[in-house]
């Protein structure tokens, strides 16, 4: 076994290789890019070395830079994560060069893979099954129509050159299969210049189940069951789970065996995930999967399946890159129960799932309820040089519907503050009923992402609660004075006070009265509504209200308020009074002299607009030039002076016109 | 410390008489304090807003911090006065946290006769002033005010204590270092615009305030100039030509967070001169105050029941517990500081008085803040109390209260009649503050007493006369007494003109108390040095 290696990786999957690492007493060597300087793997690790700029093809491509950091640490081996170098055949080569192990497969291997229809070719070679089609040069329409009828219908008809869904039509029936293809190699013609077209089967239903296979230097190759990865958004796995529901156990065995065969096929040693697509537009049959393609490393979905098998397939990994043959066979290998993936990303659902960034003020995960694989901690910020996953959010139950209600749970305790997140889109899924009954498939979510993206309205309790919390009126008092811990007393009356809250960007003033000791009436767009606070823990707030009690979490992020409510998360800015634009109160509307002097230079005449700070006059006093600067934005209402003129102090030398809404 | 045990079942019928009867004599109290939040009414409200204004009372809630409490001070100050013009006298006062510091803010209610100075108003900012530099702590001036109100120029402008007062304060509590700011949030005119001026850091609202010593109407009648209100005297002209004022602000919020920040920079530390604990609810409810106090003042009751209800754990440290017992004096803690309670619990006695006066020196000696719950119909009268020298030990306690240097805060918790007043510190007195309850009576002596001596000064005129007086006559001429006696002892007659500092929930009792000393302890308490006492 090696003693000492490197993580060619960041984030959570360099942490989860390290702490495997850890666990079997191997050092561990992290190379960081200058934006992971004070990243969670680099601390985890026992050495890390920088290795270059904040873009990947100046840090974490750099074969050359982690070679060198080989063996300047006595790294024995190399393992690449996911990503990055992981498939990279060159890399492997270079350190197969400089005699360093790779923890993966051989370069041949990656390479066979790597070439999807060659992969495909190979594979039907085997004996693994493909997608029935016809990808041939015969392009006679009556041997077309005989091999679609061959295939069954409904098929595909493709331009060979297509994408985007030019030069596509779908046949159900075998009758208009001619104007079809007419059609599809008229719009193959026009959009590519080639008309040439392929058949394939098409899939009505279809689901992406892939199987984990694991192979040694030995000759011996196995499968580590199934995950289905079916919810997916632009071939972007979101939720996966193992095994797969509805699984016949004969299609298992089917696709198990097949995946070992294509495993052999190509001597594969390490850990390897066959992608299939089944069919299931009539349920799950041992005859309709169909290979994809094989990748050629760790997946990010490989918890599920350790889950579900209670084996470390990066120990696994380990091992078998050592040389070592697999540490189980097919027969001891088992798998009980049922496991949860969901992917928390820095991403912006409602507005098409655009990555965000920014710094995690507060990140709470649900540690106690789910296996939390992450790269990052509270305090950490999402940069955009790289995948702005937060964490992968693993559960396990004893049945489907107990992993799943487990795994609700834990995306409703997740609280996250600095940056938007897809949480309420991964709750939203675990809620969806197909998705509960087990009835997936890669459609599911583009069928129904109106909903699953929808934004929950603001909640008046939100609102109260960042009302209250930006009145300091949740925190418990910081002194003894009475000052401090009777908190809105009035005399005669309820105290009102105002919360300056920005909610979707509008200023809103909330205003909140004082009712008793921890208890406030808030007003709110529906009315007014009692709170009272039952208990305050840190940032966690039970209250009261409407006869029903509530639990809520106030953080303070970027300057203003997130409050956790129900698994969602809303934000509200806080107004300072102060930074808002301080300097406007005193910008006049003219540009005076400040002192007697010559104006030398008059660079603006009326009608001119300018902008602040704008350098509008050069003032010459007591030997010195002075720049005037324009007030404030606008337009040069009257110019007063001229150059050369002499003016005595206060002398208005200019006037902006005035502003449209001052006069308002 | 000894724990006070009570004796007294909030489930009893008694309790029951007495809730209720405190109850109707605080919804009085809640109308008349409705009537002050209301300031200058809806239509003039509406006024003020659609101005881009905000409103006084909710100013006052901007400037202090989140969740600040505010001692409101003179709350109720011309109440039923020059004809009910004006609510809280025109402008709200009272001590509240800004920037973590306890600071007395006077805001004018513009929205009341556009903020003019009644007699009242001078009362209650002169008050206001005087807790402020009695109590070290920095002053807000949120002004918004048309100055002096003419009709009644000769009640608030030529007098010692009428408008020159203000500025006269202003320029000693600076000479102090108690800090002056002033925001000028409307108009500032004449006398007033000495507010700025004389203070120490001056915002003012950009096209809302203004400051001049003669307004337009004035200036074109003096020397006919014609000029607006801005040009005349607004934020542009004060803060660029003038230096009347120091910073410009957008609006109403701008500059309250102005204010805020000049507080944040006065670089002050409170630090109090008393040994502070950890403060403990006390063990009974201050709720029940309502029912362990009899609704009727001649109805005697332990008042130690009240003090179970106020101080910390209900601990309290009784001195002489067995001497002069109509008196009770003792050390406790309220909210986490340490006071002397002096109490009445019966009229005053020679002995009463002599204990009081040693207590007093005491507290004294030890720093120990005082507490006053005044109930005192008097001293014992007769005349084996006069030769007993009554006068002179009453007199001993009157000096021992008039001389201390330690913070003073009376509480009026039923009858304040003749000298007990004196004794049990008094208006006149200069406690720090000086609260009262809605059952109380303040008056020279009871309305019953004070007709029986007029009925029987009358009565030996008319026999001296050798005329008879039936007792129907001596009635008809008792009960106008009696009414003028009641009408005029009343607490909102009192707090109406500013006998007190306010009339206050009895159930806040602790909560005032509590907010009086930690306001009363921004200043430093000094040595005393007593008057000679007569032997």
């Amino acid at each position: 076994m090696f003693t000492k290696i490197l993580i060619a990786n960041r984030g959570e999957i360099a942490c989860r290789v390290i702490a495997t690492a850890r666990k079997l007493g191997i050092e561990t060597v992290a190379v960081f890019s200058e934006a992971d300087a004070k990243a969670k793997h680099v601390a985890m690790a026992d050495e890390a070395y920088l290795i270059g700029a904040a873009p990947v093809g100046e840090s974490y491509l750099k074969t050359d830079r982690i070679i060198e950091v080989c063996r300047k640490s006595g790294a024995q081996a190399v393992h690449p994560g996911y990503g990055f170098l992981s498939e990279n055949p060159a890399f492997v080569e270079a350190l197969e060069q400089a005699g360093i192990a790779f923890i993966g497969p051989s370069a041949k291997s990656i390479r066979a893979m790597g070439l999807k229809d060659a992969a495909k070719a190979l594979m039907v070679e085997a004996g693994v099954p493909v997608v029935p089609g016809y990808h041939g040069d015969n392009q006679d329409p009556e041997f077309l129509k005989s091999q679609a009828d061959e295939i069954g219908y409904p098929v595909l008809i493709k331009a060979r050159a297509g994408g985007g869904g030019k030069g596509m039509r779908r046949v159900d029936d075998p009758g208009d299969f001619a104007d079809a293809l007419k059609g599809a190699q008229r719009e193959g013609e026009a959009s590519f210049g080639d008309g040439r077209v392929l058949i394939e089967k098409y899939l009505t239903k279809p689901r992406h189940i892939e199987i984990q296979v694991f192979g040694d230097s030995h000759g011996n190759a196995v499968h580590l069951f199934e995950r289905d990865c079916s919810l997916q958004r632009r071939h972007q796995k979101v939720i996966e789970e193992a095994p797969a529901p509805g699984m016949p156990e004969d299609m298992r065995r089917a696709m198990g065996e097949a995946a070992v065969k294509a495993a052999k096929a190509i001597d594969y040693s390490g850990a390897g995930t066959i992608e299939f697509i089944a069919d299931v537009s009539e349920g799950l049959k041992a005859d309709r999967f169909y290979f994809m393609e094989m990748n050629t490393r760790l997946q990010v979905e490989h918890p599920v399946t350790e889950m579900i098998t209670g084996e470390d397939l990066v120990e696994w990994q380990l091992h078998v890159a050592a040389g070592g043959a697999l540490p189980k066979t097919q027969e001891e290998l088992s798998f009980n129960g049922w496991a949860f993936e969901a992917r928390l990303y820095a991403e912006d659902a409602p507005k098409g799932f655009l990555p965000a960034i920014g710094t995690l003020e507060h990140l709470s995960l649900p540690e106690t309820s789910a296996r939390i694989d992450s790269g990052v901690r509270a305090g950490d910020a999402i940069t955009p040089y790289y995948d702005p996953m937060i964490a992968k959010i693993i559960v396990h139950g004893p049945t489907r519907q107990a992993a799943l209600g487990k795994l609700l749970a834990s995306l409703e305790a997740t609280e996250v503050a600095g940056c938007v997140t897809n949480v309420g889109f991964l709750a939203a899924l675990c809620r969806h009923d197909g998705f509960s009954q087990g009835d997936v498939d890669t459609g599911l979510i583009d069928r129904d992402l109106e909903t699953l993206i929808a934004q929950p309205a603001m909640p008046g309790d939100a609102i109260a609660l960042a009302a209250l919390k930006a009145l300091g009126l949740t925190k418990p008092a910081t002194g003894a004075d009475p000052y401090d811990t009777l908190a809105g007393w009035r005399l005669w009356s309820a105290s009102r006070q105002f919360a300056l809250l920005e909610i979707g960007g509008e200023r809103r003033d909330v205003e909140v009265h004082a009712l008793g000791h921890q208890h406030f009436a808030v007003h709110l767009e529906d009315g007014v509504r009692d709170y009272a606070l039952v208990r305050v823990e840190g940032s966690g707030i039970t209250f009261e209200t409407d006869g029903r009690r509530a639990h809520g979490v106030v953080v303070e992020a970027n300057g203003g308020l997130t409050v956790f409510l129900n698994g969602n998360a809303f934000t509200f800015g806080l107004t300072d009074t102060l930074s808002a634009d301080d300097d406007a109160a005193g910008a006049g509307d003219q540009l005076i002299a400040p002192m007697p002097g010559l104006v030398k230079v008059l660079n603006a005449s009326a009608g001119d607009t300018v902008i602040k700070d704008q350098p509008l006059i050069i003032l010459e006093a007591m030997k010195m030039e002075h720049t005037l600067k324009a007030p404030r934005d606008g337009v040069i209402g009257e110019v007063l002076v001229s150059e050369g003129e002499q003016v005595t102090d206060g002398t208005v030398l200019l006037a902006l016109a005035e502003e449209q809404d001052d006069a308002a | 410390m000894s724990i006070l045990k009570s004796s007294l079942s909030p489930k009893s019928a008694q309790f029951a008489t007495n809730k209720a009867a405190h109850e109707a004599a605080m919804d009085s109290v809640r109308g008349a304090a409705q009537t002050a939040l209301d300031g200058g009414g809806e239509s003039a409200r509406q006024r003020h807003v659609s101005r881009g204004k905000i409103l006084p009372r909710e100013r006052v809630s901007r400037l202090l911090d989140p969740g600040s409490p505010f001692l409101e001070v003179g709350m109720l100050a011309a109440h039923g006065l020059y004809e009910g013009a004006a609510p809280s006298a025109g402008m709200i006062a009272g001590i509240g946290r800004v920037e973590g510091q306890e600071v007395m803010i006077l805001a004018n209610d513009a929205t009341v006769k556009g903020g003019t100075y009644y007699p009242m108003s001078v009362k209650k900012h002169l008050r206001a002033q005087e807790i402020a530099e009695q109590n070290n702590l920095p002053c807000i001036y949120l002004v918004d005010s048309g100055g002096a109100n003419l009709p009644n120029q000769d009640e608030v402008f030529p007098d010692r204590d009428h408008f020159g007062r203000i500025f006269f304060n202003q320029a000693n509590m600076s000479a102090r270092g108690i800090a002056q700011i002033a925001v000028v949030m409307g108009s500032c005119t004449a006398g007033g615009a000495y507010v700025p001026a004389m203070s120490d850091e001056t915002i003012i609202v950009k096209n809302q305030g203004t400051i001049f010593l003669a307004g337009p109407p004035l200036v074109k009648a003096a020397t006919g100039e014609e000029v607006t209100a801005e040009d005349l005297g607004g934020g542009d002209v004060h803060t660029r030509l003038s230096g009347v004022a120091d910073h410009l602000a957008r609006d109403d919020a701008h500059a309250l967070a102005l204010a805020r920040r000049s507080i944040a920079s006065l670089n002050r530390i409170k630090t109090p001169d008393v040994a502070l604990q950890s403060p403990e609810e006390p063990l009974y409810d201050p709720d029940e105050i309502l029912g362990v106090v009899p609704a009727d003042l001649k109805t005697p009751y332990d008042i130690r029941e009240v003090i179970a209800r106020v101080v910390d754990g209900s601990r309290f440290d009784e001195f002489k517990a067995r001497y002069g017992t109509t008196l009770v004096c003792g050390f406790a803690h309220i909210h986490g500081m340490p006071v002397g309670i002096i109490a009445n619990n019966g009229v005053l006695f020679s002995e009463s008085a002599v204990k009081g006066a040693h207590f007093v020196e005491l507290s004294s000696q030890r720093k120990v803040p005082l507490v006053f719950l005044q109930n005192i119909t008097g001293f014992m009268v007769g005349r084996k109390y006069e030769s007993g020298g009554i006068a002179k030990d009453g007199a001993k306690l009157v000096t021992a209260v008039a001389t201390t240097s330690v913070p003073k805060i009376t509480m009026l918790v039923g009858g304040s009649f003749g000298a007990g007043n004196y004794g049990m510190c008094g208006r006149a007195y200069s406690p720090r503050f000086l609260w009262t309850w809605p059952n109380s009576r303040i008056s020279v002596m009871g309305g019953e007493q004070a007709a029986g001596v007029l009925a029987t000064v009358r009565r030996d005129g008319i026999q001296r006369k050798g005329g008879t007086w039936s007792a129907e006559e001596e009635q008809a001429f008792k009960k106008p007494i009696v009414d003028q006696f009641e009408e005029q002892g009343h607490p909102l007659y009192a707090t109406a003109r500013l006998w007190d500092d306010g009339i206050v929930d009895p159930r806040k009792t602790r909560d005032i108390l509590g907010l009086s000393l930690s306001a009363a302890l921004n200043a430093p308490i000094e040595d005393t040095r007593f008057g000679l006492f007569r032997m």
